[in-house]
């Protein structure tokens, strides 16, 4: 029997700090109105994603990118919670993708040219990334990419966006800027083939599903907290609706899976930084469950809401379909589940990494 | 629960030393194999092993020593009750003492009573069981009857409880009765402990859902009950009550060990199955599994809290909720793959693992009832945690 692995220790007073940090900035740059506005933006708008810019003057954007590029060197748990908390504001565009995924990949497989050219510039936000990783058909926030990492049959592939041919996507979430992405691998382009390859490419993918999970979180506590205050206020049969058993208790389910989710988000961050045997089921536990929360809690808050929730005009669908895209990004809670039970269940398995 | 250490690196290592030397007792000792504990002699049986732990040291590790315990940690007492679970150990017949009583005594119980009644309590000298549901109170709690009445040197109880668990097996009941019967409901009631074997007091068994004869009622006739046996104030049974309540709902008396080792169980009851189950048996397998990694995350990071000082108490009401729907989870998944042995109980010829997991589901589905149901705790939850207005 294997020795469990010790429970990820509290956020730090470091981390909480990054943390608020982001959720003020997000508030100040990132309202509901610019989350809107970036729906009726050009798929192909130069200008960089919302809160871009301050984002990255805050060294979020660069946040894990290393010190010598004017990054932050930091790991999972730093920005898991910054992930939150882009979530949280239904931040639009590829801080997800540049910051979880590209940079830490581009900085293990780039070389030193590569790395000179692009990782300073990301991480001052003049330069965004786009992954293009495994199985997912589109790419987000292509458009606006200046460089895409893409996988081509086990390879990586660092391919500068005058080189790709797009085809626009467009997806419900209309601040989610999805296209496919035609390109011609090529020696040049390849960064990395073969095991190094596939052990950068799993990081990264377990990256950006944790990345995805945590915003989830964010994404759900949102749209209960909305919920919550509208169920506070609203009236009918001459009291608040939130008085009612039947939208209590839509909430308080909600909320519970929610709270079970973060934890599984944290151990998961915690694994990804430790890079021990059980980072997959520790991802895909967080990212299963996180999904099924964030969309239990788009039910919940479109339910409790009433036909107020339901109209383009009202806030609420710009959380509501950020929680059914990403949880669909990075893998659903099927495609997760299914590869813990190939991981515990099957006879090649070495069975649950702890229990 | 003593004071928790911080967290060092030395804690660090006081826990793994902590677990092995926990392993190595447990794998040599846990018995095998008990009949129920609702059952004279299953009940015996469990009271012999609980005995065995007690002398050892391992009954209540995170109490005091003076009471038995060995000062444990709230994370070295989660790994206790992962490393009991994991190695077979059965349910803790003390239970009714030890998770539910001893809380409140440790917040409200005089030194006297921490002296006199805590070590026969973990020892399994004294076997309690808890008073408190009604026929006429079950969720409504502050609904009950049964009364007090002051006499000289003590108190004579009147009333019947119901739905005690192994009451008919056990020594001594603590519960609710109500002394001021022109008080406000919540105000007017005491905490009361009360010898099954006093005058006046009958006790008379019934069987739950599974047959066993695990449930019973207590009618009380004029029964005397001396002024130590009053746990806090008078008036102030409610607050006693409320003491017991964050511990019944949340880690203490259901700590995720004993779901992970269900959870495992699972995985080799599949493993085993794998031919005949279908990829639906699969994936509530998998998700089953994964409800209880989730429920041990949850919990590890509330004994965080705990360590740090603060506070987790209508918390209590989102573990209860996972717990119980969870543990129904693992049984379903646990049927789906057995099919049609399913049905089978302990004694079929082909019974696969003697028809635990039929017996399991059983009392699985009394958790989302006892200890304060669902809907009271999605109640508690929403008002509470998330500030929902009252009814
Ligand atoms: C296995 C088992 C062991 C037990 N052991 C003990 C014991 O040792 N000692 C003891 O004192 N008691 C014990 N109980 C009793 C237990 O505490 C009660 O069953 C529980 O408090 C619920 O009360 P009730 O059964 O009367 O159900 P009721 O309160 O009548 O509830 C019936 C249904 O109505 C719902 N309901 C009631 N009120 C509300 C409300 N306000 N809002 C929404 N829904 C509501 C409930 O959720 C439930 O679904 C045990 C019960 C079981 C099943």
């Amino acid at each position: 029997m294997r020795v469990p692995p010790p429970a990820p220790p509290a956020p730090t007073d470091e981390q909480l700090a990054l943390r608020d940090t982001a959720r003020a900035l997000l508030s100040r740059e990132c309202p509901p109105a610019r989350v809107r506005a970036a729906w009726d933006e050009p798929a192909e708008a130069a200008a960089a994603p919302p809160a871009w810019v301050a984002l990255a003057r805050a060294g979020v954007v660069g946040m894990t990118a290393p010190e010598r590029f004017g990054g932050g060197g930091l790991d999972a748990p730093d920005w898991a919670l910054v992930m939150e908390e882009a979530g949280r504001a239904a931040l639009p565009g590829p801080l997800l993708e540049t910051t979880a995924v590209a940079i830490p990949l581009l900085a293990a497989l780039g070389g030193d040219a590569l790395c000179d050219r692009w990782l300073g510039g990301a991480a001052a936000g003049r330069a965004v990334l786009a992954v293009g990783l495994g199985g997912a058909p589109y790419v987000a926030d292509a458009a606006r990419a200046h460089l895409l990492v893409l996988e081509h049959a086990g390879e990586v592939h660092a391919v500068e966006r005058a080189a790709v041919t797009l085809t626009a996507q467009p997806s419900v979430d209309g601040a989610r800027r999805l296209a496919r992405v035609a390109w011609q691998p090529s020696a040049a382009t390849c960064l990395a083939d073969g095991p190094r390859a596939a052990a950068q490419l799993a990081a990264a993918f377990d990256r950006g599903a944790l990345a995805a999970a945590a915003q989830l979180v964010g994404v759900a506590r949102h749209l209960i907290e909305a919920t919550v205050d509208y169920a506070k206020v609203r009236t009918q049969f001459g009291r608040a609706i939130g008085s009612f058993q039947a939208v209590k208790h839509h909430l308080a389910r909600a909320h519970v899976a929610i709270e079970l989710a973060w934890p599984c988000v944290w151990r998961a961050a915690h694994a990804v930084a430790g890079a021990g045997a059980d980072r997959a089921i520790a991802v895909s536990l967080a990212k299963a469950r996180a999904s099924a929360a964030a969309l239990g809690a788009a039910r919940a808050a479109l339910q409790c809401h009433g036909a107020i929730g339901y109209s383009f005009e009202h806030d609420l669908h710009l959380w509501m379909k950020r929680a059914w895209t990403l949880a669909a990004a990075w893998g659903d809670a099927a495609w997760h589940t299914e590869r813990v039970a190939a991981l515990i269940l099957d006879p090649t398995s070495q069975g649950p990494a702890h229990a | 629960m003593s004071e928790a250490r911080a967290a060092t690196g030395d804690a660090a290592t006081d826990d793994a030393a902590f677990r092995a030397e926990a392993r190595a007792w447990l794998r040599a000792h846990v018995p095998r194999h008990l009949p129920p504990m609702g059952s004279p002699e299953g009940f015996a049986a469990h009271v012999a092993w609980e005995r065995a732990l007690f002398d050892a040291g391992w009954a209540v590790p995170a109490w005091p020593a003076r009471y038995g315990g060995r000062d444990a940690t709230i994370a070295q007492w989660l790994i206790f009750e992962e490393e009991y679970y994991a190695a077979g150990g059965p349910p803790h017949v003390t239970q009714n003492g030890v998770s539910l009583l001893a809380p409140a005594l440790f917040e409200l119980g005089t030194d006297e009573q921490k002296d006199r009644l805590l070590r026969p309590m973990a020892a399994a000298e004294v076997l309690w069981a808890q008073g408190w549901s009604e026929p006429g109170a079950g969720s409504d709690l502050a609904a009950v009857r049964s009364t007090a009445t002051r006499v000289d040197g003590g108190w004579r109880l009147h009333g019947q409880k119901t739905w005690s668990t192994r009451a008919s097996f056990c020594h001594a009941m603590h519960g609710l009765f109500r002394t001021d019967p022109d008080a406000p409901r919540h105000k007017g009631l005491t905490y009361f402990l009360v010898p099954l074997d006093a005058p006046g007091v009958r006790v008379s068994g019934f069987r739950r859902l599974d047959g066993d004869l695990d449930f019973a009622e207590v009618f009380l006739d004029d029964v005397f009950v001396p002024d130590r046996d009053v746990v806090g104030a008078v008036g102030g049974g409610w607050k006693v009550a409320m003491a017991t309540t964050g511990s019944e709902r949340g880690m203490i008396l259901r700590s995720p060990g004993r779901f992970l080792a269900a959870a495992q169980r699972l995985v080799e009851l599949y493993r085993r199955a794998r031919a005949t189950a279908s990829p639906l048996d699969r994936a509530a397998v998998a998700r089953a599994w994964m409800d209880a990694q989730a429920y041990q995350h949850y919990t590890w990071q509330q004994a965080g809290k705990l360590a740090a000082g603060q506070s987790v108490a209508a918390e209590s009401s989102v573990a209860k909720l996972a717990w119980s729907e969870l543990d129904v989870a693992i049984c379903d998944a646990a049927l789906g793959v057995l099919g049609p042995r399913a049905e089978l109980v302990e004694g079929a010829p082909d019974a696969v693992d003697d028809g635990a997991w039929i017996k399991a589901y059983q009392f699985a589905l009394a958790g989302p009832i006892y200890a304060g149901t669902n809907e009271i705790q999605l109640n508690v939850v929403a008002e509470r945690l998330l500030g929902l207005p009252r009814e």
